[in-house]
C-alpha cells in the first residue's frame, strides 16, 4: 500500500505549523483539531498553496515537493482535487462548464472519471444547465466536489466542506463523501473540527494541536487511548467500532450487530443484514462490574472485557479512563472511587456494561 | 449657412479610442499587481496612479510638454529615433491622455480584481489551470463589469480633457485640435452656433454612452461583491 509522506514547517507571525506524517494513501483521513490549530494550513501545504521552505511531500513514488533539491510542483500540476469550505463555483459558467473546467484541462490519458459517473453519483442531472447562483448551498457544494473529482485526482483534499450547510444537507453530502471513497478509490484528506464527522467518516485520524501532530493512527485505536481526553476535550469520546448487521429481532424490535469481539443489540435499524454500520460507544456510557456479574441487569449489552490500561489519575478529577479489550479496544470512564472499589489492574477480567450504543449516522446535530 | 468643421470630432474619437486601448494594455497588469501584491511599493504606486485626479491638468501638461519636447528625455529620444519630438503630435497627445486618464481605468480594474479575490483563482489552479489560463478564463470574465466601467470612464474622460491637450498638443487642425479646444476657439471668436452644435453633440453622445453602459451593466450576469 502506498503512503503519503510529508514534512512541513511553516512559520507565520503568530503561528507555526510543524508536522511530519506518513498517512495511508487509501480511505478517508480526517485531520481534526480545534479552530486555529493549523488544519487548513496543513491542507494548503499538501495542495502546494503554501510552500514550506524545508518541506517534503510524496505520494507513493511520486515526489511533489523536495526542498533538499529545491523541487516544488505548483498546484496546477499536482494531481490533487481541492474542495474548499465554500463551493467557489465560477459564477459566469454553467454547472456543466464548472464541472468540465478541470476535466478539459486534464490530459486524456489521466482521465479515469467521467462526467456521467460524477453526475450519477452526486445526483447533478437536473442542475447541469443552471448557473451556480441558482443552486442551493448543498447543490453548490456537490458541484464543487464533482468538479474536483473530474480532474481524476490521485488525492482529494477537503477543507470542512460541510461547514456552511444545515444539518439535512450535511447528512446528504456526508453520505456522498462516503460513497466517493467506495466508488472512486481516491484517498481523501478531510479537515474537520466537528467530532461527529470524524466518527462517521474517518478511517485514519490525524490530530493536530497548536500546529503540531498530537496523534495519528486508525480511528478505532486513537479513540480508545486513555490519554485521548487531553487531546480532544469533548465529552463525546469513546471507542468507534465497525460492525455488520447480523440479524433483526422483530419481536423485541432490536437489531443485532456483529463485530470482531462479539455482538451488540441496538434498537431496530433499517439496514439489511450484512450491511456495515459504524457505531460509537461513548466512554461515559460504559460501566464495569466484577466478573462474573453477580446480579441481573437491564443493560442489554454486557461484554467480557480485559483491562488493558488505566489512565492517568489526577487528584483533582473524580474520573479516570480505562482501556479495555473486548476483541477490539473499548474505552470506559469510571470514578476513581469505583476504580479503588473494584481494585482494577491491567490483565484483570471484568464485564463491561454498555448503556448506549451511538449510531454514528444519527449523531448529526 | 451653418459651417461646422467636424474634423476635431473624428480626431477626438480616435484619440479617445486609442488612449483606451493603450490604457487597457498598461492598466490590466498594473491593476492586477495592485490587487495582489503585498509589496510596500503598492501604496506609492497607488498614490502615483491617483495623481492625475488631483493635479491641475496644466501642471501635468506642462511637465509632459517639457518631457516630450525636443529637449526632454522622451522627446529627444524620439527625435533621435524618428526624427521628430513628440510635443504637438498625435502620439504625444495619446501619451498625455493616457497619463491623464490612467486612474479612471486602473481604479475600476483594481477594484474588480480585488473583489474577485484569491479564492476563485485558487479553485482554478486546483483544476489544473495555469496562472495565465486562470486570468483569461476566470478573472477577466468575472471582472467584466470593471472592464466596462474602465473603458467608459477612460473614453469619456479623454473626450472631455482640455488643459493637458492644449499644453502638449497645441491647436493644430487635423493633428491635435480636439473637440474641447475647437469649442473654445469657436466661443473666442463668438461663433456660438458652431460651439452649440459641437457642445450639444458631445453632451448627447456622452449621455447616450453612459446610458448604454448602465443598462448593460445592470444586465450583466455576473455579480462579484
Amino acid at each position: 500500500m502506498s503512503e503519503l509522506i510529508s514534512r512541513f514547517d511553516v512559520t507565520f507571525p503568530t503561528f507555526r505549523l510543524q508536522v511530519k506524517s506518513s498517512l495511508p494513501a487509501e480511505g478517508i483521513t480526517v485531520v481534526f483539531g480545534p479552530s486555529g490549530c493549523g488544519k487548513t494550513t496543513l491542507l494548503r501545504c499538501f495542495a502546494g498553496l503554501i510552500r514550506s521552505p524545508t518541506g517534503f511531500l510524496a505520494l507513493g513514488e511520486h515526489v511533489w515537493q523536495d526542498e533538499t533539491t529545491g523541487f516544488f510542483l505548483p498546484l496546477p500540476q499536482r494531481p490533487v482535487g481541492y474542495v474548499f469550505q465554500e463551493p467557489r463555483l465560477f459564477p459566469h459558467l454553467s454547472v456543466r462548464s464548472n464541472l468540465l473546467y478541470g476535466w478539459n484541462r486534464t490530459p486524456t490519458s489521466d482521465r479515469r472519471i467521467s462526467l456521467d459517473q460524477v453526475v450519477a453519483v452526486l445526483g447533478l442531472d437536473s442542475l447541469l444547465e443552471r448557473r451556480p447562483s441558482h443552486l442551493s448551498g448543498g447543490e453548490q457544494q456537490r458541484v464543487a466536489i464533482g468538479r474536483a473529482l473530474l480532474t481524476s485526482p490521485r488525492l482529494l483534499l477537503m477543507d470542512e466542506p460541510l461547514s456552511s450547510l444545515d444539518a439535512p444537507r450535511k447528512r446528504e453530502i456526508m453520505s456522498f463523501i462516503q460513497q466517493l471513497d467506495r466508488e472512486f478509490r481516491i484517498p481523501i484528506i478531510y479537515v474537520s473540527h466537528a467530532l461527529h464527522e470524524v466518527v462517521q467518516l474517518a478511517k485514519t485520524l490525524l490530530l493536530l494541536k497548536e500546529g503540531s501532530l498530537a496523534s495519528i493512527g486508525p480511528l478505532g485505536e486513537i479513540f480508545s487511548q486513555v490519554g485521548i481526553r487531553r487531546v480532544i476535550s469533548d465529552s463525546h469520546i469513546g471507542a468507534v467500532i465497525d460492525t455488520r448487521v447480523a440479524e433483526h429481532d422483530v419481536e423485541f424490535g432490536l437489531t443485532t450487530l456483529a463485530f470482531p469481539g462479539g455482538q451488540l443489540s441496538v434498537p431496530h435499524q433499517n439496514n439489511s443484514v450484512g450491511e456495515s454500520l459504524r457505531v460509537q460507544i461513548l466512554a461515559r456510557d460504559v460501566s464495569l462490574v466484577a466478573s462474573p456479574p453477580a446480579f441481573q441487569t437491564s443493560v442489554l449489552n454486557v461484554l467480557e472485557a480485559t483491562v488493558m490500561e488505566i489512565g492517568h489519575i489526577e487528584s483533582d478529577q473524580p474520573f479516570v479512563d480505562i482501556k479495555l479489550d473486548i476483541g477490539c479496544p473499548l474505552l470506559a470512564t469510571i470514578t476513581r472511587k469505583s476504580l479503588a472499589a473494584l481494585k482494577l489492574h491491567p490483565g484483570q477480567k471484568v464485564h463491561a456494561q454498555i448503556k448506549a450504543v451511538a449510531l454514528t449516522h444519527d449523531s448529526l446535530d | 449657412m451653418l459651417d461646422v468643421d467636424l474634423g476635431p470630432l473624428w480626431l477626438t474619437l480616435r484619440l479617445a479610442g486609442v488612449t483606451v486601448v493603450v490604457l487597457l494594455i498598461i492598466g490590466t497588469p498594473l491593476a492586477w499587481w495592485l490587487a495582489h501584491t503585498r509589496s510596500r511599493a503598492r501604496t506609492v504606486v497607488e498614490a502615483v496612479v491617483a495623481m492625475p485626479l488631483v493635479l491641475p491638468p496644466t501642471v501635468l501638461g506642462f511637465y509632459l510638454l517639457v518631457l516630450l519636447g525636443p529637449h526632454g528625455w522622451i522627446g529627444s529620444a524620439s527625435q533621435a529615433v524618428t526624427g521628430s519630438a513628440l510635443s504637438f503630435t498625435f502620439t504625444g497627445l495619446v501619451i498625455a491622455s493616457a497619463l491623464y486618464s490612467l486612474p479612471f481605468v486602473v481604479q475600476p480594474l483594481h477594484g474588480a480584481f480585488e473583489s474577485i479575490g484569491r479564492k476563485p483563482l485558487e479553485a482554478a489552479w486546483s483544476l489544473r489551470a495555469s496562472k495565465l489560463d486562470t486570468f483569461l478564463t476566470i478573472a477577466s470574465p468575472m471582472a467584466s463589469r470593471g472592464y466596462l466601467t474602465a473603458i467608459v470612464l477612460g473614453f469619456a474622460h479623454t473626450l472631455g480633457e482640455f488643459g493637458v491637450v492644449l499644453m502638449v498638443g497645441g491647436n493644430i487642425p487635423g493633428r491635435t485640435k480636439v473637440l474641447s479646444i475647437a469649442i473654445y476657439d469657436h466661443v473666442e471668436v463668438l461663433e456660438y452656433t458652431q460651439a452649440h452644435v459641437l457642445s450639444a453633440g458631445l453632451l448627447l453622445f456622452s449621455f447616450l454612452v453612459l446610458l448604454m453602459v448602465y443598462t448593460v451593466n445592470r444586465r450583466l450576469p455576473i455579480h462579484v461583491s
